[in-house]
């Protein structure tokens, strides 16, 4: 280990943020780029499940509320990448890495939206899943990081309780509506739990990662907590979880769940998901139509 | 929603016109605009050229609905009291029973829509979406502003409160406008091209339907000659700026429809399908 790193582990074990300006490991650095861009890139791809329900929202009220949350995610997607460009990576190098397939997004947003109880699932289970992930990056070691995180995980738990709410207004209403929150959340539950990535001992980058406490908890205790909350606020819905071995685990203190299916999960992230190319040709597709708008536009900012 | 707004109730002189239907119908328009537009932008939201115009976008487009809201609102109340006599122009196409705004926007057929023909076309590309919300929220600007002074209190306190959301619709929309114009060959093309497209739908903004000139008359609208006037100076000045040709509003679209009276366009028969959808397959639900 030479000084310089050295030096760098006492910062970070000392919780002393580390600034753009500031040295890092070159690896520290490209986790970082990896890690923020992906998740810039799945608040990006994440708009486009639920944008699909804005224009069938099934009332005013809702559609704002979907209008707001999705460009909620537009927002998260901009700071994250005005975050990872302080680490010298510009947006548009990132989004060549998105289209190039390069870089990866959350293999969530390759699942399909099929009906309004879908928003509601999506709110609930994958807004949820994204702050547990989120709530310990708001200490992440990388200052303009973690700063992100925090106005990110304020308005995910907005998102979070909205789709709670739009699920308990289904679960509620007619047969028909109550089994559309059901099915919506057979879909949803499985891919889920897989947006904490795979199992501690199959994850090779964890305990590097926790070291730079750029991670500061590991994949399987988060799942583990999600799981927990989850299990809970399911009764106040009135619906299941699709999952028979899901059992309160009285010496754990937590609940016991059944096995997920990693096979699929790399299947998704392998680019085979039901919905990857549809996701990439609309990406593409959005940035290719708007060259001409960007180019004009860069040419008054350079002034003719 | 702003309940400082929906506090100002109709007044018995008020439920005197709506006998006469043409309050609703007056309503139903500018809701009618500002939904059938919000929904059209918000069909960018994801899909926008910059991440940052997905969000401007998107922000209008919100602006825009909740302008529709407090109009649908109002015009649910009206409908709603129950001395009114007429029923027979009913908007709701039947009983007038428990109008609300979710009735109104989901449960009217194509041809009860009033919102003029220009907000209803497809998006087009991003020049035409530009330039038909330049379109639109100049003439909103100069028709709010003269709302805001109307002696209907909560149709002026609906305008005021719009009105700021507006000025900052037409200076972004405007700023594209000249930014797209002047930037380079291709986006000037572009521009010239949404003017061709839009131009025929210009017309129909200033061209009054009944409801409008008793709206004049009875002094809670606003008199589209004078908005005219103001409209086609912006636009020429914003065109210059923007190096693309002026051309003054025009009624010429091939099919004579009259938008305002629910004579629309196949496009808007698509959108509502989509849009009504769930309302329509599960009647009675609540979401
Ligand atoms: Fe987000
Ligand atoms: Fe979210």
């Amino acid at each position: 280990m030479q000084v310089t790193d050295t030096h760098f582990q006492d910062k970070i074990n000392a919780d002393i943020k580390v600034e753009p300006k500031e040295w890092m490991p070159g690896k520290y650095r490209q986790t970082l780029i990896r890690q923020i861009s992906q998740h810039a890139h799945s608040e990006i791809v994440g708009m486009l499940p639920e944008g699909a329900w804005i224009t069938r929202a099934p009332s005013l009220k809702r559609k704002a509320i979907l209008l707001a949350k999705v460009q909620d995610e537009a927002g998260h997607g901009l700071y994250l990448y005005s975050a990872a460009e302080t680490l010298g990576i510009t947006r548009d190098e990132m989004v060549e890495q998105l289209h190039s397939g390069k870089a990866k997004y959350s293999s969530i947003f390759n699942y399909p939206t099929l009906t309004w109880a879908d928003i509601g699932a999506i709110g609930w289970l994958v807004d949820g899943a994204a702050i547990i992930n989120q709530v310990p990056l708001c200490r992440t070691s990388y200052g303009p990081y973690a700063r992100a995180m925090v106005r990110i995980c304020r308005e995910e738990s907005f998102h979070q309780r909205q789709g709670f709410e739009i699920l308990l207004t289904l679960s509620k209403g007619t047969q028909a509506q109550h089994d559309m929150a059901q099915d919506a959340i057979n879909r949803w539950w499985w891919p889920s739990l897989m947006m904490f990535g795979p199992p501690d001992d199959d994850s090779p980058n964890t305990a590097q990662s926790m070291q730079w406490k750029i991670k500061r908890q590991s994949n399987d205790e988060l799942r583990q907590k999600f799981v927990d909350i989850c299990a809970e606020q399911v009764k106040a819905l009135e619906l299941t979880l699709p999952d028979d071995k899901l059992a309160w685990n009285e010496t754990r203190g937590h609940y016991d769940f059944g096995e997920i299916n990693w096979d699929e999960f790399y299947q998704v992230i392998s680019g085979n998901g039901p919905c990857n190319k549809e996701r990439m040709t609309a990406r593409v597709k959005a940035w290719e139509d708007g060259a001409w708008v960007r180019e004009a536009a860069m040419k008054e900012v350079i002034g003719q | 929603m702003d309940t400082s707004i929906e506090a100002i109730t109709a007044t018995s002189e008020l439920k005197a016109r709506v006998e006469s239907d043409q309050l609703i119908d007056y309503l139903l328009h500018l809701a009618d605009n500002a939904l059938i537009l919000g929904h059209r932008n918000s069909e960018w939201c994801g899909h926008g050229p910059i991440l940052e115009l997905d969000i401007a976008i998107t922000n209008i487009a919100l602006d825009l609905i909740g302008q529709a809201r407090h109009f649908y609102q109002y015009a649910a109340e009206l409908i709603n009291q129950p001395d009114v006599t007429n029923r027979k122009a009913s908007p709701m196409g039947g009983g007038l029973e428990g109008a609300t705004e979710d009735a109104l926007a989901f449960l009217r057929d194509a041809k009860d829509f009033k919102n003029c023909l220009l907000v209803e076309q497809p998006n087009g590309d991003w020049g035409v979406t530009v330039m038909r919300q330049f379109f639109f929220s100049t003439w909103q600007y100069y028709l709010y502003q003269h709302l805001q002074n109307s002696n209907d209190k909560r149709i002026a306190a609906i305008a005021a409160k719009a009105l700021k959301e507006v000025t900052y619709h037409v200076r972004w929309s405007s700023e594209w406008v000249i930014r797209l114009g002047r930037g380079t060959e291709e986006s000037n093309a572009k521009m010239t091209n949404a003017v061709d497209v839009l131009n025929q739908y210009s017309g129909e903004l200033f061209t009054p339907a009944d409801y409008e000139n008793v709206a004049v008359r009875e002094g809670y609208g606003a008199d589209l000659c004078t908005i005219k006037h103001l409209w086609v100076q912006k636009v020429k000045e914003t065109f210059q700026d923007a190096t693309l040709a002026f051309l003054l509003p025009s009624n010429d679209h091939i099919l004579q429809l009259f938008g305002k009276i629910g004579e629309h366009t196949t496009h808007l028969y698509e959108l509502l399908t989509e849009m009504q959808f769930l309302q329509r397959t599960y009647p009675g639900a609540q979401w």
